[in-house]
């Protein structure tokens, strides 16, 4: 059995493949099983990703959910921002660059839009939480615009670390939410054309979000969402410690 | 050769990155600046080009599609790796803001869509599930 586990541990990211694999293969049988086909396997798929995110997270304490378990921690690595931007880029190769050129206006307007509106919300909750401080109101908002805005904009202002620390969550809260959400409202919301979904990488801007979002929707549409996704977080690192800042506490004052 | 695909796909990538490490430090802001966004255009761009036109045919395209299906495979994983114990426990005030910007955010997707053209709505897709993705 030890011999098992030495093999096991020596080997991570090969053991993550597997590991994925199986749970591809078993969301894709509850998905025919259970639901027709009707719920998307890849959308079960992320769903059980993050309930073992979830319970990897409560056993270790850690932050990379079940890959903080040593035996998954290969998880991490086929997960992780490297291997993930390397298929990211790849998902474009066939794409009409057409269709990207048409899309061109609509998709920076929302990746603007997006930025300023998901801080409006977040900053609301905060004020409607009895927040005053506008450091912290500023950075709370930010977290609502991708929680690597948030932490980026409480070390330009000075916030606090409790007030980073929700600033994190809540963009968890909504990057998890835009996962697992998108194919539910994808209909209604007309999502299923480039450039609707050129748009709603730029409204969302989490790219975790955004690019498993659209996997479970429709696997086409990721290079589009996915371009314009990964401005977001610049424009929104840019945006909100300066601008958006100053007229929270212009309004406060 | 496959390689040749693969070593397309990481020059792509690298570039864009670096363009986007610059594009932060101009701007003035402590983030990758659109990296993944402008490695998606480069790649698009050399596919179009005649002169590279054996890196993105033959057995040099597999190299880059063989990624390209991977990437459900990798976000299944990605969603393994996420802080979800951290989000919930942020309690009431990061949940509200967060549910509050994606809903709010899902709302004006129809209407910042019609900026431009009316959409051109592509064949559903969705009836047709396949497995292979």
């Amino acid at each position: 059995m030890s011999e098992l586990i030495t093999v096991l541990t020596a080997n991570q990211l090969i053991v993550a493949f597997a590991v994925v694999g199986i749970i591809v293969w078993f969301s894709y049988w509850l998905s025919n099983t259970f639901t027709g086909g009707r719920i998307h396997g890849s959308a079960v798929a992320i769903v059980i990703g993050l309930i073992l995110a979830w319970v990897g997270g409560t056993r270790t304490g850690g932050s990379k959910g079940i890959a903080d378990i040593e035996l998954f921690a290969g998880i991490g690595v086929m997960g992780g921002a490297m291997l993930r931007d390397f298929a990211i880029v790849a998902t474009a190769f066939g794409v009409d660059w057409h269709e990207i050129k048409r899309a061109g206006v609509a998709g920076s307007v929302s990746i603007i839009a997006g930025v300023i509106v998901s801080f409006i919300v977040g900053a609301a909750v905060a004020y409607f939480f009895g927040y005053r401080d506008p450091v912290a109101i500023t950075t709370i908002g930010a977290g609502a615009v991708t929680y690597i805005v948030g932490p980026v904009t409480g070390a330009a202002l000075g916030a606090s670390s409790d007030i980073v620390a929700l600033s994190v969550a809540a963009g968890l809260a909504k990057s998890i939410l835009v996962m697992t959400s998108t194919p539910a409202v994808a209909g209604l919301i007309g999502l299923n054309n480039p450039q609707s979904a050129m748009v709603f990488g730029g409204l969302m801007g989490t790219t975790s979000g955004v690019t498993a979002g659209l996997a479970a929707t429709d696997p086409k549409l990721v290079p589009y969402g996915a371009m314009t996704a990964t401005f977001y977080t610049g424009v929104g690192c840019l945006l909100v410690p300066s601008v958006l800042f100053l007229v929270i506490r212009a309004m406060l004052l | 050769m496959i390689i040749y695909g693969v070593a397309l796909l990481s020059a792509c990538l690298v570039a864009g990155l670096f363009i986007g490490e610059i594009l932060g430090k101009l701007i003035g802001v402590q983030a990758n600046v659109g990296g993944v966004g402008i490695a998606m255009l480069l790649l698009i761009l050399v596919h179009n080009l005649p002169r590279f036109r054996s890196l993105t045919t033959g057995a040099s395209a597999n190299g880059i599609t063989f990624w390209s299906a991977m990437y459900i495979p990798i976000v299944v994983a990605m969603a393994a790796r996420q802080n979800v114990a951290g989000a919930l426990d942020g309690g009431v005030l990061a949940l509200l803001a967060g549910v509050g910007a994606v809903v709010v955010s899902f709302a004006l997707i129809p209407l910042i869509s019609r900026i431009g053209h009316a959409p051109a709505v592509i064949e559903s897709e969705g009836e047709k599930a396949d497995d292979d993705e």
